[in-house]
């Protein structure tokens, strides 16, 4: 299927069973196996999922590792199911995990918001393709990053994490893993399609080193349990099903309790809390990379794969004399407002380009405060194409 | 039974949370709600151990009223959402409540597979045969030529038969009783809390304010009084003539065997990928 629609594309190659343990060693591995390997390292041991390309790889992964360590795979019927198996499993007190691609995505939107409202842990991992619908499934794109933050109905601040190389997938995995478990919500793991299929040198670091967050249970008597309690700076304890404490959870707009409500103040509450958790703790959230920005009278921003041309750009540029940096956000959701506001001020161009028709620079746009800020130039392309370190280089020396 | 008192039927709901509770008079709902009580207090079931999946409808309601683990879900996704739980803790109950329109419309995918794979899930189906919470718009299994708000000309599609539905899907426990028959609903409860596998039990229920108004189908008692009339136990369907089982609802177990369930299907696999050997 996947090679007759391009003729670029190349077979997804199928991952040889291999130990663990050889897998850690210094080795090229694929950014969807690093992903896999990063769940298993979290502790993750609820997988859920839907074969996709170009995400299939984690799901083939899991399968084999879960039941090793007496975790659970299980393939269900479409993403729908994905998704909220991942979150029935995480109120039983699973770590869980799903992922997917574009139209899998688009499908679990709706769970998506599920796990946000009821405050469930979990995380999906998005591997980009070229959408809309069907696209381009063995070709790269970044044209979720929007439908990342919005692509359920309603208010609902999100955590999306994007890394840019096969060794920062491992890590951003964890750390998405980590996030939703403190968090208690659905984290979203950005992915390429490049990036999930590429393949570079990675040593993992040794699991003993690794920081592990694990949701906080209530010792409480279960008479007093509020499984949304206020008073926790809205990080609250989070109980299971099955540990005595018979809580109810309801996608309806609830109260401290859990139990439906239509009563303004409680639904303020309710909408307040999910927006403070988020917005309240910026500085825990947000991660950039910041490279030769020092003196920089350009700047790029851009993530993911197309920050890895970017760096190439921005070195070649740096060897012709031109003062050009990087700022590259590793959190997307969130977005990092100070931190583009201060590139916005500081530079006299902003090059943003994107692979899609303009959704990082509508961001930039909004922060762009007068005359002073740097020009946005984009450089947008969405037909499967990677935009190269040329492609930058060149509008890097017109502008120049 | 009736040995259940009353008092105990109290005991397991929350009273201090959300009563007085959504449903209408005369609704069925509560019939179903009361035998799933009676059911649990007479298994001598821990609570601790028993969680209550729903979607989204008036029966989904169910859920937030009893003192069990609850958890009050998407329209049609119950099932998917009782999967992760079952799979996650094979040890605890679930119980999936459930109407015809989220089980068998939006959610009729979760529902075939969960009886393919004879995952241990308990679902219990009000079948009222229409869309109550949404006030009235056709079902999958409201009757040819039956009024809805969305077929004001009357339907003109086939209704599903659930049961039969649930049988060619592969559940290994499938029953049918109706709400009037409260004692026989507990305990087909029971009965299906007690299969090992998949089971489905379809009650066949009233919605009189929004379904038996548009059909003319009289007051709440007199819709009882027609699932009374109109329904006979599989035993005495299987005897009689076919002029005088034409229409009728068939009340019984209609299957119950035993397959291999997939919660002990996966945990044999995780031994066998653990280097052990179950075969
Ligand atoms: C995705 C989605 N689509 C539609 C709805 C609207 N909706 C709510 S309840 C319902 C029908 C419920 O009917 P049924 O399952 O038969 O339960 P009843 O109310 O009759 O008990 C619909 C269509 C929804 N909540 N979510
Ligand atoms: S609308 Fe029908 S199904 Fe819903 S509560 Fe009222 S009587 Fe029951």
């Amino acid at each position: 299927m996947a090679s007759k629609t391009t003729k670029k594309a190349k077979p997804v190659e199928t991952i040889k069973e291999e130990p663990i343990e050889i897998r850690r060693q210094m080795r090229l591995m694929q950014g969807n196996e690093a992903v896999a390997i990063g769940a298993l390292d979290a502790g993750v041991n609820f997988f859920a999922g839907y074969p996709i390309t170009p995400s299939t790889e984690i799901a083939e992964i899991l399968a084999y590792e879960l039941p090793k360590r007496g975790g659970v795979f299980i393939q269900m019927e479409d993403e729908i199911a994905s998704i909220s198996a991942i979150t029935g499993a995480s109120l039983a007190g699973a770590k869980s995990l799903t992922a997917t691609s574009g139209p899998g995505f688009s499908l679990m939107q709706e769970g998506i918001g599920y796990a946000k409202i009821t405050e469930t842990p979990c995380v999906v991992v998005n591997v980009q393709r070229v959408g809309p619908s069907t696209g381009m499934p063995t070709s790269p794109a970044q044209g979720d990053i929007m439908q990342s933050k919005w692509g359920s109905h309603g208010d609902s601040p999100a955590i999306v994490l994007y890394p840019d190389s096969v060794k920062e997938s491992y890590e951003l995995t964890i750390r998405a893993v980590n996030l939703a478990e403190k968090y208690r919500t659905c984290v979203i793991l950005l992915m390429d399609e490049v990036i999930g299929h590429m393949r570079e040198a990675v040593a993992l670091p040794d699991v003993a080193n690794i920081r592990i967050i694990s949701r906080i249970k209530p010792t409480i008597p279960p008479n007093w349990y509020k499984h949304y309690d206020e008073n926790q700076k809205y990080l609250s304890p989070l109980a299971s099903f099955g540990d005595g404490y018979r809580f109810n959870v309801t996608g309806l707009t609830h109260d401290q309790l859990g139990f439906p409500t239509n009563k303004k103040v409680e639904a303020h509450d309710m909408m307040e809390r999910l927006r403070k958790k988020i917005s309240y703790n910026i500085r825990d959230l947000v991660q950039i990379e910041s490279r030769d920005m020092e003196d920089a009278k350009i700047a790029i921003f851009a993530a993911g794969i197309t920050a890895r041309s970017a760096k190439s750009a921005v070195a070649a540029a740096r060897a012709e004399g031109i003062p050009v940096g990087l700022l590259r956000p590793l959190t997307i959701w969130p977005f990092p407002d100070d931190a583009v506001r201060k590139m916005l001020r500081n530079v006299d161009i902003v090059i943003v380009p994107e692979l899609n028709q303009g959704q990082l620079i509508q961001e930039l746009k909004r922060l762009t405060k007068d005359k002073a800020d740097g020009d946005l130039i984009p450089i947008q392309r969405a037909d499967g194409a990677l935009i190269t370190p040329l492609d930058i280089l060149r509008v890097i020396r017109e502008v120049h | 039974m009736a040995s259940i008192p009353q008092k105990v039927v109290h005991e397991y709901l929350r009273h201090d949370k959300k009563f007085p509770h959504v449903w209408c008079a005369g609704c069925s709902n509560g019939i179903v709600l009361g035998a799933i009580i009676r059911a649990i207090a007479e298994m001598e079931l821990n609570r601790n151990d028993i969680v209550m999946v729903s979607g989204i409808g008036c029966s989904s309601r169910m859920p937030v009223y009893i003192d069990l683990n609850t958890l009050h879900t998407l329209h049609g996704r119950a099932i998917a959402y009782a999967t992760g739980v079952k799979m996650y803790k094979p040890n605890m109950k679930v119980i999936v409540v459930t109407g015809d329109g989220d089980c068998t419309a939006i959610g009729g995918n979760h529902l075939i597979h969960a009886a393919r794979r004879n995952i241990d899930l308990t679902v219990i189906l009000i079948n009222n045969n229409i869309y109550g919470m949404t006030g009235g718009q056709a079902s999958p299994t409201t009757p040819h030529d039956a009024i809805a708000t969305t077929a004001p000309y009357g339907n003109i599609e086939p209704d599903f038969d659930i049961c039969q539905l649930a049988m060619g899907a592969g559940a290994s426990f499938v029953a049918r009783t109706t709400a009037f028959h409260a004692i026989e609903t507990q305990n087909y409860v029971k009965e299906a809390l007690n299969h090992p596998g998949f089971s489905l039990l379809e009650v066949v229920s009233a919605c009189p304010v929004i379904y038996g108004r548009m059909n003319k189908k009289g007051s709440a008692p007199d819709m009882m009084k027609a699932m009374r009339d109109n329904s006979i136990p599989l035993t005495a369907y299987e005897k009689l003539p076919k002029e005088q089982t034409e229409g009728k609802i068939i009340r019984g177990i209609l299957r119950r065997e035993i397959r291999p369930e997939y919660t002990d299907e996966y945990a044999k696999l995780c031994v066998r990928a653990q280097g052990g050997d179950n075969e």
